[in-house]
C-alpha cells in the first residue's frame, strides 16, 4: 500500500497538466471556469486537439485507437484535464457507441462509423430514454417493424442530450412485443437522423439550458444492416453500455474543479476569514478526500477490479451527492449576486450585461443544473436499490 | 495511490482473526472484561506477535509499519477488542522505540512485546478539551532527581498499566516523563469508558520521574503518538462498524412485521445502502490514515490523520445510531450486541479529539486544492 502516486505516474500527470497548460485554447478555458455553455465547436475543437495526440478514446482498446492506458492513467488524465479548465469528453459516441460496437458490431459497423466517432465528424445521439420509460428503462415502448430489408421505427425519445448537434443516434426500440420479460424484445439500432419522420426538439431547462431534447420518430426506415448485435438482444448492448464508464463515475476531476472553484471565489468575496465557512471547505475537502481514495482503492489490483456494479454504485451516490452539495455552497458564495437571472445566463455574450460579477452570475444555473447529477445514468434512488438489493441478498 | 495488500499482510490479518474469534466469543464482546481476562487476552495479543508488531526487532518486534497495524487494528475493532493493545503497542511503543534512550527501550520494549510490561501515555488533563495547551502537571528537578505533580484524566489502562509516559511541563518546556506504575507518590483512580473500556484518572504527588527522549520536545512527540493512535481509531472503526453492519443486516434480513421481512422495504433498504456507503468511506480514510503516518513531513501526516478522524467521528456516530433505529426497541437494550457496537463507535469518535477538533486541524494546514486548481 501506498499514498503517493508512482514516479512514472506523477510524470504522466504532469505531462497531461503540461498538455492542457499549453494547448487548450483560452476562450474555451475561460467558459469552463465560468461554468458557462460551451458550443458544438469548442467541443470539436478541444477533441480534434486531443485526438490528434491520441487521446480522446482512453476507454477503447489499443488496436481500436485507445492509448492503452492504466485505470489509474485514466483518472489522472481525468483530474488533470479537468483541473486545467478542459471540457469533459461528453459525446456519447466516444463514451457510449464506441465500445458497443468494438464489442458487438460488424466489422462494417466499425469500419463505417468508428473513424468519424474519433474524428468528431459524427455526434451520436443516445435514444434511450421515453416519456413512460425513465428508471424502468425496459419498459420502452418504441416500437421497430421488420419491413423488406428495413425496420420502421415509431416512438418518442426524451431526454436526449445535444441532439440538435447529432448527425446519427443509437437507440433502444421493442422488436418483440411478445417476449416473455420486458428486457427480452429490445434492439440496438442506429439510426440517421436526416431521415423522414425525424423531428428534434430542443426542451427548455430549468437552468435556462437547451442541451436536452425531445426525439419524435414517425415511420422512420432504418436498414436491416444497422441491427448491432443480434435480434432481440440489444438489452445486453445496454447493459454492456451502462457498464462500461466506471472508472470516471465518481466525477472526482470535477468534484475537485468545482470545489477549486468554490476556494477562489470564497477568498475574492471575503469567506476565507469566516471560521464557520473554513470549516465549510475544510468539510468538502476531507469527504472529497475519502471518495477519492475510496475510487482509487477499488481500482487497486486485487481489491474488487474491474469495478462491479455496486461499488459503481456508490462511487456514483456519493460522488454525484458531493458535487451538488459543493455546487450550493458556490450558490451561498455568490450572495445576492446569484439572484439576477436571465435564461440565457449561460452564455458569455449574455453574462456580460449581467449586473452581477460574472464569476458569480452563472453559480444559480450552475446549481440548478447539477441536480441532473443524481437523476442521470440511473438516478441514485435506483442505485441505492441496487446496493441495497446486493447487501440484502440472503 | 494504491491499496494493494500483500499475501503477507492478508495472512498477518487472518492469524489476528482466528486469534479474536477464539478469544472473544461472539456472545460476550463488548461486555466489560474483568482485570484477568484483559490480562490473558494481553497475553494471547503478546504471543501472536501483536504488542511488538512496531517494536525494532532488536528488542524481540517484528519492526512492521502502520499498514500492518492497521489490518490488527481492524480485527481488533470487529472483536470489540480492550485498550491494551492501543496503549500499549500502538501509543507508547512506538513512542519509545522512536525517543527513548538506548537503556531505557533496553528496560522497556522486550517486556512490552513480552506482554510482561504495559504501559501507557498520560497526556490529557482534567482542564483540557483535548489539545494539550496549558499544561498543569509540573515537573521539578530536586536533590533525588526529577519529580511530578499532578493530574492526568482519561489515561487508557491507567488503572493497570505498569509503566506511565507523562506529559509535564519542564523548565525547557513541555517534556515526557516516565513514572513506575507503582510509585509511591501515585494514585489510581480506575474507570469505565461508554463502550466499557479501562480508563483512569491518575494523580501525582512528587512522583519519582525520568524524562523520556529530548527535554522541551514532549509535545512534538505525544502529538505523532495521539496521530499514531488516531489511525488506529480509524481503523478499528472500519472493523466495529462492519461487524455492525453485518448485524444490522441480519435483522433487515429475519425481523419481520406486516406479513414481510424488513429488507422488503426500500424505506429500510436506501438507509442501509447509506450504511454500506460510509463503510467504504471509512474503510479509505484508514488506509490514508496509516499511510500517512509513513509520511516524513508532520504537515502531510496531520492532513491524512485529521481528515481521516473527522469522517471517522461524523460517519460512525451516523452509523451507531442509525444502527440502534434499524434495530428497533431491540436496540436500546443492554443485551444488543448492536448496541455495544455502537458504543464502540461512538467513543472512537472522541477519543483524543471530535470531529471539530480534527477538522480544525485539517483546515489549518494549506490546501491541496489551493495550489492544484488555480488557472490563472
Amino acid at each position: 500500500m501506498r499514498l503517493a502516486f508512482t514516479p512514472a505516474e506523477e510524470a504522466f500527470r504532469l505531462e497531461v497538466r503540461e498538455f492542457v497548460r499549453t494547448r487548450l485554447p483560452a476562450d474555451i478555458r475561460r467558459k469552463v471556469e465560468l461554468g458557462l455553455r460551451l458550443e458544438h465547436a469548442d467541443y470539436v475543437t478541444w477533441f480534434r486537439i486531443l485526438e490528434a495526440r491520441g487521446w480522446l478514446t482512453p476507454g477503447w482498446p489499443v488496436e481500436h485507437g485507445g492509448p492503452g492506458w492504466s485505470p489509474i492513467q485514466r483518472y489522472l488524465f481525468d483530474e488533470e484535464t479537468l483541473l486545467g479548465g478542459a471540457p469533459r469528453i461528453i459525446a456519447s459516441g466516444i463514451q457510449m457507441l464506441g465500445p458497443v460496437l468494438i464489442a458487438y458490431g460488424t466489422p462494417e459497423q466499425k469500419a463505417k462509423y468508428l473513424p468519424d466517432i474519433r474524428a468528431s465528424r459524427t455526434w451520436w445521439a443516445q435514444g434511450f430514454s421515453e416519456p413512460g420509460s425513465g428508471s424502468d428503462l425496459a419498459s420502452l415502448r418504441t416500437t421497430a417493424v421488420a419491413d423488406g430489408d428495413d425496420f420502421v421505427v415509431n416512438g418518442h425519445k426524451i431526454w436526449t442530450s445535444y441532439a440538435s448537434w447529432c448527425s446519427m443516434m443509437f437507440a433502444l426500440v421493442r422488436t418483440d412485443p411478445h417476449a416473455a420479460k420486458p428486457q427480452e424484445g429490445i434492439s440496438f439500432l442506429l439510426l440517421d437522423m436526416a431521415s423522414p419522420g425525424v423531428t428534434v426538439r430542443p426542451i427548455r431547462m430549468l437552468e435556462g439550458g437547451t442541451d436536452l431534447h425531445e426525439v419524435f420518430l414517425d415511420d422512420v426506415r432504418v436498414p436491416r444492416v444497422n441491427l448491432v448485435g443480434a435480434l432481440h438482444q440489444g438489452w445486453t448492448c445496454a447493459k454492456f453500455l451502462l457498464g462500461h464508464e466506471r472508472t470516471g463515475i465518481a466525477g472526482i476531476g470535477s468534484c475537485k474543479q468545482q470545489l477549486a472553484r468554490a476556494r477562489r471565489l470564497s477568498a475574492q468575496q471575503g469567506l476565507d476569514r469566516d471560521p464557520a465557512w473554513i470549516a465549510r471547505l475544510a468539510q468538502f475537502e476531507i469527504e472529497l478526500m475519502a471518495l477519492e481514495a475510496t475510487a482509487l482503492r477499488l481500482l487497486s489490483p486485487g481489491q474488487r477490479s474491474p469495478v462491479p456494479q455496486v461499488e459503481a454504485s456508490m462511487l456514483k451516490v456519493r460522488g454525484t451527492e458531493l458535487r451538488q452539495a459543493i455546487h450550493e455552497a458556490l450558490f451561498e458564495i455568490a450572495g445576492p449576486h446569484a439572484l439576477p437571472f436571465d435564461a440565457d445566463a449561460l452564455f458569455l455574450e449574455s453574462l456580460a450585461g449581467m449586473p452581477a460579477p460574472p464569476e458569480l452570475g452563472t453559480l444559480a444555473a450552475n446549481l440548478l443544473d447539477s441536480r441532473k447529477l443524481s437523476t442521470y445514468g440511473g438516478s441514485n434512488e435506483i442505485q441505492r436499490n441496487v446496493i441495497a438489493q446486493a447487501l440484502l441478498k440472503a | 495511490m494504491d491499496f494493494t495488500l500483500t499475501d503477507d499482510h492478508l495472512a498477518l490479518r487472518d492469524a489476528v482473526r482466528r486469534c479474536c474469534d477464539g478469544e472473544f466469543p461472539a456472545s460476550g464482546r463488548g461486555l466489560p472484561e474483568s482485570t484477568e481476562t484483559e490480562g490473558r487476552r494481553h497475553a494471547a495479543f503478546a504471543g501472536l506477535g501483536l504488542l511488538g508488531l512496531q517494536v525494532p526487532p532488536a528488542h524481540g518486534g517484528s519492526g512492521l509499519g502502520p499498514v500492518e497495524a492497521m489490518l490488527a487494528a481492524q480485527e481488533l475493532g470487529r472483536a470489540l477488542a480492550g485498550v491494551t493493545w492501543l496503549a500499549s503497542a500502538v501509543l507508547a511503543a512506538p513512542l519509545i522505540a522512536e525517543a527513548a534512550s538506548p537503556a531505557q527501550q533496553d528496560r522497556w520494549l522486550g517486556a512490552m512485546a513480552a506482554g510482561s510490561l504495559r504501559a501507557t501515555l498520560a497526556l490529557e488533563e482534567p482542564r483540557m478539551r483535548w489539545a494539550l495547551h496549558d499544561l498543569r502537571t509540573q515537573a521539578r528537578l530536586g536533590a533525588d532527581g526529577w519529580q511530578l505533580d499532578g493530574e492526568k484524566a482519561g489515561v487508557l489502562d491507567g488503572g493497570a498499566a505498569g509503566l506511565l509516559l507523562v506529559l509535564a511541563a519542564a523548565p525547557e518546556g513541555p517534556t515526557l516523563f516516565a513514572v513506575d506504575g507503582g510509585d509511591a507518590g501515585l494514585s489510581r483512580r480506575p474507570y469505565r469508558l461508554l463502550d466499557g473500556r479501562c480508563a483512569a484518572h491518575l494523580r501525582f504527588a512528587g512522583s519519582r520521574a525520568e524524562p523520556v527522549g529530548r527535554p522541551g520536545a514532549g509535545l512534538e512527540l505525544a502529538e505523532s503518538a495521539l496521530d499514531r493512535a488516531g489511525a488506529m481509531l480509524v481503523a478499528e472503526t472500519t472493523g466495529a462498524a462492519e461487524a455492525l453492519m453485518a448485524l444490522t443486516l441480519e435483522h433487515l434480513r429475519t425481523r419481520r412485521q406486516f406479513g414481510k421481512p424488513l429488507a422488503a422495504f426500500q424505506a429500510l433498504q436506501h438507509r442501509i445502502a447509506d450504511h454500506a456507503i460510509a463503510l467504504e468511506l471509512l474503510e479509505s480514510m484508514a488506509g490514508v490514515a496509516a499511510l500517512s503516518l509513513q509520511d516524513d513531513t508532520p504537515q502531510r501526516r496531520v492532513r491524512g490523520v485529521a481528515a481521516a478522524r473527522t469522517l471517522c467521528a461524523q460517519l460512525g456516530r451516523r452509523l451507531a445510531l442509525d444502527a440502534i433505529q434499524l434495530h428497533g426497541a431491540m436496540g436500546m437494550t443492554e443485551e444488543c450486541a448492536a448496541a455495544r457496537y455502537a458504543k464502540r463507535l461512538l467513543v472512537n469518535g472522541a477519543l483524543f479529539g471530535d470531529a471539530d477538533f480534527h477538522r480544525q486541524r485539517f483546515a489549518a494546514l494549506p490546501s491541496d486544492l489551493a495550489s492544484q486548481g488555480d488557472t490563472p
